[in-house]
Order: structure tokens, then sequence, then C-alpha cells
């Protein structure tokens, strides 16, 4: 991007991809600094006084003067920043107001519901939306192009919390098909409780680990709507953007030639120009995946479904700033992260991308 | 008639002889282009529709949008005087709506006017001036966009209160860093042109060109993309009204009447139904125009 390729050489050179994933790292560095500086910034104009949300309002002014200091609040504001960064970055996001536990702790606890749903929402979405796009591309113009465009343009202007409410209302309240909001039905909460070790915090996979299928299929039956609501997003853009990607590509010389050549029609549009665009369509699935992981704030909400979302928006009704802040830094951080993968991946798979 | 075919001819004439004749006749021509796809049609008829329902709100709304009857409580849609039934407190869900268009109107309005102006600003000195004030100008941009849209707005808003001007700020405050790429873009493909170089030549200072000669440039490539935006905007201000950080009852705006709605939905199912429906369908209003306007503006990006 920065100097045009050397037209001598042809063969990919090593030494210039690295230096490629350097400075992405380096963005990565300045991106994650900033980020903390948002955040920082926003805690500090804030109008809540940090020192009296720890403390109490009854405290006397020794406890005050103690919880300040303690706080590091009597520090320069460059040393304070300073602080908050080394502190993130060694996993230590503040103690929450509301719980009385470290923030960083809380997350760990909320984010694997999150984790979860993001990405049976993202398998859906990859699923169902890589074949309607390639499908889509081979006919333009057909009844089946003109639907997925539908589910696009239907994709990009309904509220997310609004169809998770109709889906409710249809699928649990009118038809019974499904569990309804929350994780697990009551009954079984007590039984994942004591019965199902912990070990991934997702709960399908735990109680497939434990062998527990009741408790698995009713999981199931919790997750699926949420999964689904989240999925037709994830859908409607994958295959968006497979459509076009597939349009670029299948209008190309090499394709006309593995036409003229007699290859079958199927294995010309499945094999030769799919692995073509495989790389920029990883990178739409990762993009998808980190909306969707923030995107669920929504959903979680309409859903009760306790991920990282729904701690962030209970927090923030109870004035719980470094619980807020803490879950908006991870996030970030997350989004961050799984972008620069996409880059990463971009320009080690892809030989044109240097 | 006859007056008809002239204004016609005068816009279609090939030979312009004023600046506004050839104005007139350009944008004649891309009304052309536009009215040839149907979808974009529907779309502007949405959009004119929901200016014509703000504007005309109180002589279209049958009820006190905020008039209380508990005697009249929770009706379903098609009761007589109710089109769309009332709400917990007798208020009529379809006068609600109508006064809600204000609402969201207001919303837009205000994003689309401050964010791009802001990111065309940013976009356009970082690309005209380059080197150090680029780097940090894209720098700071790139950390906005990093920022996961709804949660840095409702981070913002946990900082400012929530509230309909709040909710504004918050929004145009993550919306913004695109415009200022898109801004950016432009201007590096404009900065090297010749008339650039000529208006530097008589004596033009950088903010006299950045502001007269390139930001000009600029300004259809960022309409397109506050077009398509405007569906986001719409979305993420019922998002954030739902989640009781936007507009503030009694006022009715549609995602918070969505979140009202939530406690009957089983039971009532109109009451968090009906105000869902407008929200969808002015935001595919706004999503349809604005791909009939990339189209027509912008040929090099259809069908993407």
């Amino acid at each position: 991007m920065t100097t045009p390729p050397d037209p001598v050489s042809i063969r990919p050179r090593l030494w210039p991809r690295l230096r490629g994933v350097a400075g992405v790292l380096v963005a990565l560095a300045a991106t994650l600094l900033g980020l903390l500086l948002v955040t920082f910034v926003i805690g500090r104009v804030v109008p809540i006084d940090p020192v009296l949300a720890v403390i109490g309002e009854r405290a006397t002014q020794a406890q005050y003067e103690a919880a300040r200091l303690s706080l590091g609040l009597d520090r320069p504001v460059w040393e304070q920043f300073a602080i908050y960064v080394r502190d993130a970055l060694t996993g230590d996001l503040g103690t929450s107001i509301r719980t009385r536990t470290p923030v960083a702790d809380d997350i760990r606890r909320f984010f694997p519901a999150t984790l979860e749903l993001a990405t049976l929402a993202t398998i859906i979405g990859v699923i169902l939306g890589i074949p309607a796009g390639v499908l889509a591309a081979t006919k333009p113009g057909s009844l089946l192009d003109q639907a997925v465009r539908l589910i696009g343009l239907i994709g990009y202007s309904l509220p997310v919390f609004w169809l998770g409410l109709m889906g409710l209302l249809l699928f649990y309240g009118i038809l019974g098909w499904v569990g309804g909001p929350g994780r697990l039905s009551s009954g079984y909460e007590m039984m994942f409780e004591f019965d199902v070790p912990r070990v991934t915090g997702m709960i399908l996979i735990d109680t497939a680990l434990a062998g527990q299928w009741a408790i698995f299929r009713n999981a199931l039956s919790h997750i699926i709507l949420p999964a689904g609501v989240l999925g037709y997003y994830s859908m409607a853009y994958i295959s968006r953007m497979t459509r076009s990607f597939m349009m670029n590509e299948l209008s190309q010389e090499y394709i006309t030639t593995a036409r003229v050549k007699g290859m079958p029609e199927w294995r010309v549009v499945w094999v030769h120009a799919l692995r073509n665009v495989q790389v920029p369509l990883i990178t739409v699935i990762v993009l998808s995946y980190a909306t969707l992981l923030e995107g669920s704030v929504l959903t979680e909400t309409v859903f009760a479904w306790p991920g990282l979302g729904l701690y962030i928006t209970t927090a923030l009704f109870s004035a719980d700033m470094p619980a807020v802040l803490g879950g908006t830094v991870v996030v970030g951080m997350v989004f961050v992260g799984l972008n620069m993968f996409s880059d990463i991946l971009y320009r080690i798979v892809d030989p044109r991308a240097r | 008639m006859t007056t008809v075919t002239t204004m016609t001819q005068w816009l279609r004439d090939p030979a312009p002889r004023s600046r506004l004749q050839a104005r007139a006749g350009q944008l004649w021509l891309g009304w052309l282009r536009l009215r040839r796809n149907r979808l974009t049609v529907i779309g502007l008829s949405i959009v004119l529709l929901l200016l014509l329902v703000a504007a005309f709100a109180p002589w279209i709304a049958p009820h006190n949008p905020l008039a209380q009857d508990l005697s009249q409580r929770l009706l379903p849609p098609l009761s007589p005087g109710h089109l769309m039934g009332t709400d917990e407190f007798g208020r009529d869900i379809f006068s609600r709506i109508v006064f809600g268009s204000r609402i969201t109107l207001y919303i837009v309005t205000l994003v689309a006017l401050t964010a791009p102006l802001f990111g065309l600003i940013v976009g356009t000195v970082a690309g005209y001036f380059g080197g150090i004030v680029d780097q940090v100008l894209m720098r700071i941009t790139d950390i906005f966009l990093a920022f996961p849209r709804l949660i840095l707005a409702l981070a913002l808003v946990a900082v400012l209160g929530p509230g309909i001007e709040n909710a504004v700020l918050a929004i145009a405050l993550t919306a913004w860093p695109p415009y200022a790429r898109v801004a950016r873009a432009e201007t590096l493909t404009v900065r090297s042109s010749d008339y650039i170089a000529a208006a530097r030549l008589q004596g033009a200072g950088g903010a006299r060109i950045v502001w007269g000669h390139v930001m000009p440039m600029c300004v259809p490539s960022v309409i397109i993309r506050v077009t398509l935006d405007m569906a986001g905007v719409i979305l993420t201000a019922a998002g954030l009204g739902f989640l009781g950080l936007g507009v503030q009852p009694p006022l009715p705006e549609w995602g918070q009447m969505i979140s009202a709605g939530r406690k009957f939905l089983f039971d009532q199912w109109w009451v968090a139904t009906m105000p869902g429906l407008a929200i969808a369908t002015v935001s595919l209003g706004f999503n349809l125009l604005g791909d009939g306007l990339r189209d027509v503006l912008d040929p090099r990006s259809s069908g993407k």
C-alpha cells in the first residue's frame, strides 16, 4: 500500500510481509492506547465522585482522604493515566461498585454467554449466507438474487430488539416451539449449577462434555431464538458481500478459460471462483463476528441473556462506572483485536495484498 | 402545457447560458436517472411521507399523544377512534407514532448536520495538509472507529445523562469517523489538481483552499454516505430509547415505546409491535433512497 511492489521480484519474500505485520502490531498498540485514553477521559469527566462511590455518603473526612489516596487521585493526571494503562494491561479493570468484585472477574463470568451466542449466530450466518450469496451471484436478477437483496435490505432496516421481541411473541408466546428468555428454564438452572462442572462457561459445550443431554436440550431451546435473530443479521451481511465478491470473480478471464475448457459449471463456481474469494470472505466473517459480540447489547436485554452487554447496561443504571468502562474497554479490545487479526490474516494469506 | 415543455427544454439545453441553468439541468438529469429505479422512488416517497407527517402531526393525529385516559387502556387495534389501539395509559398509539416522527426527524437532522460536517473538516484538513497533521488526525479517527458504536454511545450517555440532546451528541460523536475517511480519500485525489495549484499561486491560504476548493468536491460522496447512514442513526437512536437512555417518557419516542410495550408483549402485542413497524418503514426508506442515490451519483460502486 505504501510502496509500489517491485516488478522484478515476483516470488513473494518473507521480510516485507513481516514488516507489514509489524506495522499492524504498532497500529494495534497505538489504537489500544487511544481506547484506554478515551475511557479514561470519560471516567474523569463523569459527574460522579469516584471516592464517594466507593466509600459511601456517610464516611468521615479522614476515611475520604484515605480512600482518595488509595485510589491515587492525589497524583498528577498523566500519572493516573499511566497507572490506569498499567492496571488495564495486567488485567486489573478496577472494582465494581455494585457487585464489590473486580470488574475483570465479573467480565470473565459474563463473557462466555456472549461468546456462545455470537459464535452460534455466526455459524448460522455463514452456513446460510455463503451459499445464498454464491447462488445469487451465479444467476443475477433471478428470484433468489432478488430474495438475497430483500433479506439484506430488511436486515439493515429492522431494529434487532424489535425482531427479537416479535420472535419471542411468535415462537415462544404463540407457538411454544422455543424456550423463553434466559439461558435455561428455572428448573434446569439448579441442575446446571450442581451437576455440570464449568469448563468453558458455555452451557452447550459444558453440558455436552458432562453428558447432561437433558440440560443441553433445554439450553439449545433457549439459545436458538436469540442466535437465530443475530444470525439473520449476520446472514444478511455475509450473503450480500459474498454475492458482490463472486460477481467480481466470475467476470475474470480465468473463469471464461475454465468454462471454455469444458469444466462443469459447479466446479467453476464452487471450487475455482469460491477459493479465490475466500480471503476477503474471511475478513467479512471476522468483521460480522466482531459486530455481533458488541451488537448483542440489545439482544441480551430482550432475551435476559446474562452476557457482557447485559452486564454493561445493568451497571449503567446503577451508575457503576468502573464496570461500564471496564466492559467498554474489553469489548473495544476484542473488536480491535479481531479487526487486526483479519488484517494480518489478509496480508499473510493473500499474496496480492502487499 | 407550453410552460412545461419550455421548462424541460430549458433544463435539457445542451448549452446552458447561466450557472443556475447548468446546475438545474444536472439535477434534472439526476432525477431522471433516479426515477428509473422503482425501489428508489419508494424510498423517496417514504422519506417524503415522514417529512409530511412530522410537519402536519397535529392535524394528522386524532388524539393528544400525551393525554391519558385510563378507561380506554390497552384497547386492541381498529377499536373505534383508535386505529392502532391504545397503550397502558390509554394513550392513542397512532397519535404517539405520528408525533414520534418529529423526534426521529429531529435526531436524524441534528446528527446529519453535525457529524458529516465535523468529519468533512477533519478529513479534508488531514488529506490536504498531510504529514504529521494527517498522521495524528487519522489515528484519532481510527481510535473512534475502533470503538463499537452502540457501546461508545452508551458510555457517553452514561456520562452526559439520558435525554434527547445527549443522545444526539453521543450518536454524532460515534458517527463522524467514516465521513472523515471518505473526505480524506476524496481530498487526496484532488489536492494535486491544477485548479488547486492555481488557487495557491493566486495566494490563497490553506484554510481558504480547504474550505472553498477542496470541501465542495467531497460533498457528493459524503451526502451518499449520510443517506446510507441515516437508517443506522435511526436504529441507534431507537436502541438508546429502548434501553431507556435516549428520549425520556412521556415523550413518544419509538424505541422507548417498544420498551414500554415489552411488559404486555404476550397479551397486548400491538403496544410493542406498532412503533417497531414505524422504525422499520422509515429506516427501509432511507436505505432504499441511499442505495438509489449511490447508483446515480457514484456509478463506480453500484451493485455492491
